[in-house]
């Protein structure tokens, strides 16, 4: 443990500060939005898989109360988007809240079950309640404006979102080597030890499904007003599913794993378009390929395999 | 006053009657050895004590205070620790944080402050390092201060659960056979650690086949065979108890 953790913190933010000068065009900085994100969202999703060993089918879900409150409750109620993202986090915590407790007291694949129905009924509801959200059509979503400066285009939110990824890779790598983080640890690797050693189990498994909610949420909200539009499809069970693969190809329980799964797992479909009809067989190759040869997930085994740990 | 006395103690899963009508008491200070033949209901006893089961009937009272049914994480807080017989260490983790979990209790536990690098808390947890680097060499790890946990060889996991036991800074400490599967020189060794940890002034109960580490630690001894209480008493009177060598050796017809 001599290697700095934070290491790869400043290669991300080096990373960050030169690629809009390197970048190309407008399509490309579009991608770089969408990966930085994404890896916000597989961040706080990995604390909750990878770290604390519990599975979650239905983040989407959580991102989808974040887009559609930032859609919603300007458009229809007139509330300001910050109160609105505010509020959709708020929504997406107390949510996990009320359900965690019950959700939590199963494991494994009832949990993923759990969490799976979950999410299939916040994208029910964002496809049937047509009148508020648009339906399976999705609505637009007001541009977001902060003290009479309006957030738009590439640049603004290539800053915001760089600058979400670096503070979120900062407090996660806080996070874990803390005592809260480590009693998340413990409880994965022996439930039983850790509550003898006293760690209330129950509240640490609902703490951090709230948090990595919140996280989700919000970053729904920043991915709505960024799009300019949203449809059911964000909350789907599919991007659910996606954002579980990126947690596994990336790595359970590294934070820089988290960065690297969601980096290419969107960058991969682009990548693929050539394929024409055939990339997601070729995409499901990849990952099938990554979880036979590299079952720990990409940074973990490239870590292991040149001897340093994060 | 006793530090904890066990009255009438039973628990049944379904029809097996694992513990029954178990009572003890157990003085601050001393090391207290449970033994029996394998099935007598040894580790069962300790996870009724230490809140790992829910006694069917009987009571458990620690300083005056009943226990029962308690969570093991509220046991914990009121300084009782325990190790495994079948290992409870968290190998996704290094050796030296799995001590440091130990004292989750005594740090800030809090959220916020830990994600935002609270200077307060990354100082007490740089203590927190140190002292359980300290433990790590009390136990005799100090070669694993820098290891992780799935690579640390079998014997020195027992320890580790030690380690992880005193960084609670315990009032009570229930092990649950430290010295199964090592060999006779770790047993030796394992021997002198916990008269150490009974020096310092933890209680210790302890379940062991090993009879010569009971015989040779022990201030207390309480037999059971099939879930019941055989008899209690000092080594020497243990020992010559008729009912005790017919469990062991079987008795003559």
């Amino acid at each position: 443990m001599k290697n700095n953790p934070f290491i790869g913190l400043y290669i991300i933010m080096a990373v960050l500060l030169v690629l809009p000068f390197v970048l190309p065009n407008s399509f490309y900085v579009d991608l770089a939005i969408r990966m930085a994100i994404n890896a916000v969202i597989v961040l706080g999703l990995n604390l909750l898989i990878g770290f604390a060993g519990q599975i979650s089918l239905g983040h989407a879900g959580f991102l989808g109360i974040g887009a559609y409150a930032s859609a919603v409750l300007p458009t229809h109620l007139g509330w300001h988007p910050l109160l609105a993202m505010v509020a959709g986090a708020l929504a997406a915590g107390l949510l996990a809240a009320v359900l965690a407790r019950p959700i939590f007291k199963l494991k494994g694949h009832y949990l993923a079950m759990a969490t799976l129905g979950l999410g299939i009924i916040i994208n029910i509801v964002v496809r049937t309640e047509a009148a508020w959200t648009g339906g399976p059509d999705g609505m637009p979503v007001p541009a977001f404006s902060l003290a009479g400066f309006e957030i738009s285009g590439d640049k603004h939110w290539y800053w915001i979102a760089a600058v979400l990824l670096s503070v979120s890779v900062w407090a996660s790598l806080n996070l874990i080597d803390s005592p809260f983080g480590r009693a998340l640890r413990a409880l994965h690797g022996s439930e039983v030890a850790s509550k003898v050693v006293g760690v209330d189990v129950l509240r640490y498994k609902v703490a951090i499904f709230v948090m990595s909610a919140m996280f989700a949420s919000i970053m729904g909200s920043v991915t709505a007003h960024y799009v300019g539009f949203v449809t059911p499809n964000l909350a789907d069970f599919f991007h659910s599913i996606e954002l579980v693969t990126m947690v596994v190809i990336g790595g359970m329980a590294s934070v820089y794993g988290s960065v690297v799964g969601a980096v290419l797992l969107t960058a991969l479909p682009q990548a693929l378009t050539s394929f024409e009809g055939w990339e997601t067989v070729v995409f499901g190759s990849i990952l099938m390929l990554c979880m036979i040869f590299m079952p720990k997930g990409l940074v973990p085994t490239l870590a292991a395999k040149f001897g340093k740990g994060e | 006053m006793a530090l904890l006395e066990v009255k009438d103690l039973s628990i049944h899963f379904g029809g097996v009657k694992a513990v029954q009508n178990v009572s003890f008491s157990i003085d601050a200070g001393i090391v207290y050895a449970v033994i029996g033949p394998n099935g007598a209901g040894k580790t069962t006893l300790f996870n009724l004590i230490t809140g790992i089961y829910t006694p069917t009937t009987g009571t458990i009272t620690l300083d005056g205070e009943s226990i029962g049914g308690k969570a093991p994480d509220e046991l914990a807080r009121r300084g009782m620790a325990r190790t495994f017989q079948n290992l409870q260490i968290c190998m996704n983790m290094n050796a030296i944080e799995n001590v440091m979990v130990g004292a989750h209790l005594r740090l800030d536990r809090n959220l916020f402050k830990a994600a935002l690098r609270w200077p307060a808390l990354r100082a007490k947890d740089k203590d927190l390092h140190a002292e359980a680097a300290e433990l790590m060499r009390f136990v005799g790890l100090g070669a694993y201060i820098n290891a992780r946990a799935d690579s640390m060889p079998y014997g020195a996991l027992k320890r580790l659960e030690i380690a992880r036991a005193l960084a609670m800074k315990p009032r009570m400490i229930f092990l649950d056979e430290p010295a199964a599967g090592l060999n006779p020189k770790e047993t030796i060794e394992v021997d002198a650690l916990v008269r150490k940890v009974a020096d310092s002034g933890v209680t210790v109960v302890l379940v062991e086949h090993d009879m010569k580490m009971v015989m040779n630690l022990s201030d207390r001894i309480l037999v059971l065979d099939y879930g019941k209480k055989l008899t209690e008493g000092t080594g020497a009177e243990v020992r010559r108890n008729p009912d005790v060598i017919a469990a062991y050796l079987g008795a003559h017809a």
